[in-house]
């Protein structure tokens, strides 16, 4: 509760961002949003909607009939209107565009498991990369450690703006990246196949379980930074983000989470679509492969159809960039959507995909991922069906910033 | 030797002949874009015996009476799109033994049976240009194919110079990637000194040739890699030269005016800082576009603008994939990326069939929709330009290769179970771009 002094300061700062008057770039500026047609994911598109934004929150979505636009509003206006678009998973901003060791922190290959290695200790707000997406719809992104060891570190969400973490930051500790199959094999010497991977796997959420055991009781014991994260998993904390792309590293993957009962999302799961009965069963969401994968390696079943098999099954997905090594860089998950979209998905499921289902897998639907009051005031401003290829990101607005114009 | 390649080539020609239809084949109703001519909204295209006998506006071509008639009514047709440079096949890469091999013939390892030419026929691809990789400064001939079914890479083969039988270009490459871990290339200006070497030699090489003046006692012996340049300095065999920072693309063209040989810019991704430079040589461009910048540090400055700034320039460019850099179901993806640049609509399609066609010497056979050329097209659900179109069929030559409704086919284009096999050749490719 605001103390009476509390409030009377509040009211004196309200009044004088009032005088000031709206401003571009600034978060208290009042901004309303026409579009032609509003997605709000909260109920049926609006057609000449209006989405009032004030204080960097979404303050009021309607119908332009029926939503007054205050004269001091500055006002934008599109044939598109969508939320902030969410890349399920990505790494930009631990990786970089130079693609040189200098700017590569995705994967630390001095042990397979580290999962107390922390996502925010390596992110550079200001890569290239980062407004790169920004520019194409990408809003807030999971972004953190790569695939390829057993457990290569933390994940955490950030909004794709800001000058340093703590401005961009939405949860620091989002998940922890695991990777099943035989991407662990080529990046460490031990574990050397799949089935040791599991082993060390289990061994290491075995070996956390006293230390849980120990700090739920209150017991005093010398601080574990591994452990203390692994044991936050098996506390439902932190989320397991496992990599497997095969079906047998899928079901491998749900074999574990039933063996320990953490809080799970699979990544990748290019042959999901060969078991889609375990998944759908196990609750556990996907977050898919990039529609364009190249079929290599354990994704080379991958097909364009996965999402449209995954929404037919019921099992909730998102997109994501995901992680590329060589070019292009980053992929851009709208573009991941879009092939989706078209391969059997739709435009309106691959847009809940790539807001507000990815925010509820994320666990920031409270914030993101929807136009509804009380929300971030992130949105995109498009001339066209966002995934449309000749379609334009005109305005990008975030935490009610407008954060890029295409003019 | 060349009268054995010119008689396979006969037959070929000849079995293709008998497979082709002997009924006239009719596709009316459909927007078809020809390239060379205006779009026509409600057209006719009218295909003999593998060639294309007539295009034009429903009415003004007559129907021959005993066609085949094919109701291609809200599709649009255009010309199969050609790739100049792409790795599907999976043929060898670059020999590391030494950074110079012309006499090497990707064609020699080529599986006529890989998945990949399905995969690149559902992407809308008839005529191809397949290379050896560019960690080398001579990889070896490139192969302009058609990715038709086939048992044999003969089958396969575009001629493009009957007389010497020639069916394809010698891939080069400068900048860093061909440069050596042995230090042999270690930098740029030993690179273009070790190529200049070879063509020094390569000219010597043809200058006894000429004095034997058709004289077996004084023709100087065989060698593969001599011929082979000879070729180059001829005219006859075009160079395709990866290249990717505007300096290294000016060396390339400082090497290829030196010695008067043919030669097609391949990536060029700086090609806009030089974009009048390239014009005013007349030297071709390949070109690319990625969803991103970055990956690759000679290349940071690849931007999808690229072809825009050629446009404007004047210069004569095309799409590629170098597949599995972009796969081959992307190509035409491809263009749109740069049309999202400001590239014109038709200068985009162009780049994607007429102008590669012409830097492949194919532009007589394939590229656009016009009387007298081979029956290479694509049926289209709709707007090339829009996400949702699919390409619904491939024709090669009047034969349909590949139909979206026939599952066998379709599965190419959307990737499944066991369709791709992993080649861990093709893998490989994607670090060595």
């Amino acid at each position: 509760m605001a103390s009476t002094g509390n409030m009377r300061m509040l009211f004196l700062l309200l009044m004088s961002c009032l005088i000031a008057g709206p401003m571009a770039g600034d978060a208290e500026a009042q901004i309303a949003v026409k579009g032609e047609i509003v997605y709000t994911m909260d109920g049926d598109p609006i057609q000449n909607g209006v989405v009032l934004i004030n204080d960097g929150k979404i303050e009021r979505v309607g119908s332009a009939s029926r939503v007054r636009i205050p004269s001091d509003y500055e006002i934008y206006e599109a044939k598109i209107v969508t939320p902030g678009l969410i890349d399920a998973r990505t790494v930009v901003g631990l990786a970089g565009y130079y693609n040189q060791q200098h700017d590569q922190d995705i994967l630390e290959t001095s042990s397979a498991v580290q999962p107390e290695l922390r996502a925010m200790d390596a992110y550079n707000a200001q890569e290239f990369l980062v407004d790169f997406v920004k520019s194409k719809g990408m809003t807030t992104i999971h972004t953190g450690h790569g695939p390829g060891a057993v457990m290569s570190g933390q994940t955490m969400i950030v909004k794709s703006t800001g000058r340093t973490l703590d401005e961009a930051l939405v949860d620091s500790t989002t998940m922890i990246a695991i990777t099943l199959g035989s991407g662990v094999r080529s990046n460490f010497s031990s574990p050397g196949t799949r089935s040791k991977t599991v082993a060390v796997l289990r061994q290491e959420l075995i070996g956390a379980m006293d230390y849980a055991e120990k700090r739920s009781e209150g017991e005093s014991q010398s601080r574990d930074l591994k452990k203390e994260v692994i044991a936050d998993l098996l506390d439902g904390k932190v989320t397991a983000m496992v990599s497997a792309n095969t079906a047998s590293d899928i079901v491998t993957a749900l074999r574990i989470q039933r063996e320990f009962g953490f809080p799970m999302v699979l990544e990748g799961a290019a042959e999901a679509y060969l078991v889609l009965d375990e998944i759908k069963a196990s609750g556990v969401p996907v977050i898919l492969h990039p529609t364009m994968i190249r079929p290599f390696g354990e994704a080379k079943n991958a097909s364009y159809e996965t999402a449209a098999k995954l929404h037919e099954a019921g099992i909730p997905f998102s997109f994501q960039s995901g992680y590329e090594s060589y070019v292009p860089k980053t992929r851009i998950a709208r573009y991941e959507a879009a092939i989706a979209a078209a391969n059997g998905l739709g435009m309106e499921k691959a847009l809940f995909a790539t807001t507000l289902g990815a925010a509820q897998i994320l666990g920031v639907d409270g914030r993101v991922g929807s136009l509804e009051r009380g929300k971030d005031a992130d949105l995109v401003l498009f001339d066209g069906d966002p995934f449309e290829y000749l379609t334009n990101v005109e305005v990008v607005i975030i935490d009610g910033s407008v954060v890029y114009t295409r003019e | 030797m060349k009268v054995i390649f010119k008689l396979m080539v006969i037959m070929i020609c000849m079995a293709a002949a008998v497979q082709a239809q002997d009924r006239p084949q009719v596709f009316e109703g459909a927007e078809i874009i020809p390239i060379t001519g205006e779009a026509i909204s409600n057209g006719v295209l009218i295909v003999e015996n593998g060639l294309i006998t007539a295009v034009g506006e429903a009415g003004s071509v007559s129907i021959p009476r005993n066609a085949d008639r094919f109701d291609v009514t809200g599709k649009v047709i255009m010309p199969g799109i050609v790739d100049t440079h792409s790795h599907i096949g999976e043929g060898d890469g670059g020999d590391g033994s030494a950074s110079l091999h012309p006499d090497v013939r990707i064609l020699d390892t080529i599986d006529p049976r890989s998945s990949t030419f399905r995969k690149a026929l559902s992407g809308g691809i008839t005529s191809v240009n397949i290379m050896p990789g560019s960690g080398l400064l001579m990889s070896g001939q490139t192969v302009y194919v058609k990715p038709k079914p086939a048992d044999t890479i003969e089958e396969m083969l575009i001629i493009v110079d009957e007389e010497t039988g020639i069916y394809g270009g010698l891939k080069m490459a400068n900048g860093t990637n061909p440069l050596r871990s042995n230090g042999s290339p270690g930098t740029r200006a030993k690179s273009a000194a070790l190529v200049r070497k070879m063509y020094v030699e390569a000219q010597e090489y043809k200058a006894k040739i000429e004095e034997a003046a058709d004289d077996p006692e004084k023709m100087p012996a065989r060698n593969l890699q001599m011929e082979t340049l000879v070729e180059v300095l001829e005219g006859k065999r075009i160079v395709h030269n990866h290249t990717h920072r505007h300096d290294d693309i000016l060396t390339a063209m400082r090497l290829a005016e030196e010695f008067g040989y043919r030669m097609v810019l391949q990536h060029v991704s700086e090609g806009w800082k030089v974009a009048d430079e390239i014009a005013a040589s007349g030297f071709p461009a390949s070109i690319i576009t990625l969803d991103s910048p970055g990956g690759k540090l000679e290349a940071i400055n690849l931007l999808n603008k690229n072809g825009r700034m050629l446009e404007e320039a004047g210069a004569l460019f095309a799409f590629h994939s170098d597949d599995p850099i972009v796969d081959s179901r992307f190509l035409l993806r491809s263009a749109v990326m740069a049309v999202k640049e400001g590239m014109s609509r038709d200068m985009a399609l162009r780049a994607l069939t007429i102008n590669g066609a012409m830097m492949m010497d194919i532009d007589d056979r394939v590229g656009s929709l016009e009387a007298g050329k081979d029956a290479d097209f694509v049926i289209l659900s709709g707007d090339p330009f829009s996400v949702y179109t699919h390409v619904e069929q491939t024709w090669i030559e009047g034969e349909k290769v590949w139909d979206r409704e026939n599952p066998e086919d379709r599965k190419y284009a959307t990737g499944g179970y066991e369709i791709f096999r992993a080649s861990a050749n093709q893998h490989v490719h994607v670090e060595g771009h």
